[in-house]
């Protein structure tokens, strides 16, 4: 599917660019986002450093295992693929936490850390495994109680009450959130039929 | 306002004293261990540099070649048909897959119809509410260096529909249009 879409977004546009005269622009930013996706990844540095170091000290502090105690009951049955005691689940959870105080980037290290650990547990193979897919389900469906980037946008343009769509966004995101989590278990069971049969 | 900008000023160093405080009273190696795991950022940012790349460019030549645009007028109609603001449609359908550009088009949005107008909040409740899943999945897999994305990809666009979805119904039950 990735491939068919990341072809689809290149031909479509080629074609579309040939027919309505956008070649220049098509031209114009091809390699210029290929140099704003490197810039993106080498901007990860410093909050990857930064953020797996801090993390290291939490987790030989033993703070991430106190996290994993404290939400065992939900994690569990979120990703009964994982072992309550592994590493990943501290990862998991100290990645959601982050997302839910709106530390993005933050988040970003904790949640690569926990992909690291659960690709272990698949034994190291470059195939997605189910907790992987449900991991990032949530991470895609947005976490965040208070929606920073979007109150400070609205400050921007002179609201009255820049923080009044806190509560809509709450109720969206728990939405999304919850679907994410069902769709992934359908997906899931649609997978294990396919393998029985 | 004021106790939310101050909750998320103090939020990040409170954080980091409060691992630094306990770890030294569990007498963890501090420092060494700082450096210790920071050491594979660099590797791991490296790593990304490729599905990114693969990606961005992607992204960008179907923006800038109109064939986003044109894809998003195209299915407007419909979605204008079932109760979907016609001026929220192309944030939407671009929230998932570009990050910046969701987020120009919600301060183009909120500075056209005001940041307390019906169209306003919605972006804002849409902006906020969900997250730019292309991204994230190749950023996350890129990283441990998963090249294919199973189901995670439907997953994560069909929650976001439904996130899309449900911001629509609530802010009209809430502020109305």
């Amino acid at each position: 599917m990735v491939n068919l879409i990341w072809v689809f977004m290149f031909v479509f546009g080629i074609v579309y660019a040939a027919i309505n005269g956008t070649m220049e622009e098509v031209n114009k930013v091809l390699f210029k986002s290929a140099q704003e996706a490197v810039t993106i990844s080498l901007g990860l540095i410093s909050i990857l450093v930064f953020w797996l170091g801090l993390m290291n000290i939490a987790k030989k502090a033993g703070l991430l295992d106190k996290l994993t105690g404290l939400f065992k009951p939900i994690v569990r049955r979120l990703f009964p693929d994982v072992p309550p005691d592994h590493p990943a689940m501290g990862y998991i959870l100290s990645n959601m936490v982050a997302n839910l105080f709106g530390l993005g980037n933050a988040a970003t290290p904790m949640g690569i850390k926990a992909m690291e650990q659960m690709k272990k547990l698949n034994e190291d193979r470059d195939e997605v495994s189910r907790s992987m897919i449900t991991f990032l389900a949530i991470n895609t469906s947005s976490l965040t109680i208070i929606p920073t980037t979007v109150i400070a946008i609205r400050m921007n343009y002179g609201s009255v009450s820049p923080t009044d769509i806190v509560g809509t966004t709450l109720i969206a995101t728990a939405c999304s959130t919850v679907a994410a989590v069902l769709i992934d278990r359908y997906f899931h069971r649609r997978r294990m039929q396919k393998r029985r049969h | 306002m004021e106790a939310v900008s101050t909750i998320s000023i103090w939020l990040m160093p409170c954080l980091i004293g409060f691992v630094l405080i306990y770890a030294t009273f569990k007498k963890v190696a501090t420092y060494e261990e700082f450096v210790e795991g920071g050491k594979e950022g660099f590797s791991i940012a490296v790593s990304i540099i490729p599905y990114l790349v693969g990606m961005l460019v992607a992204i960008t030549v179907f923006r800038a070649s109109g064939a986003m645009g044109f894809l998003i007028s195209s299915i407007q109609p419909f979605l204008t048909a079932i109760g979907v603001p016609s001026e929220i449609v192309p944030l939407a359908l671009i929230r998932p897959i570009s990050g910046t550009g969701a987020l120009a088009m919600t301060s183009d949005l909120i500075g056209t119809h005001g940041a307390d107008s019906f169209i306003g909040r919605l972006a804002s409740t849409m902006q906020g509410s969900t997250d730019t899943t292309l991204y994230i999945l190749t950023v996350y897999f890129g990283a441990v260096g998963i090249k294919k994305m199973g189901d995670a990809l439907k997953v994560g666009l069909l929650a976001d529909l439904v996130g899309i979805i449900s911001a629509i119904i609530v802010v009209t039950l809430v502020f109305g249009s």
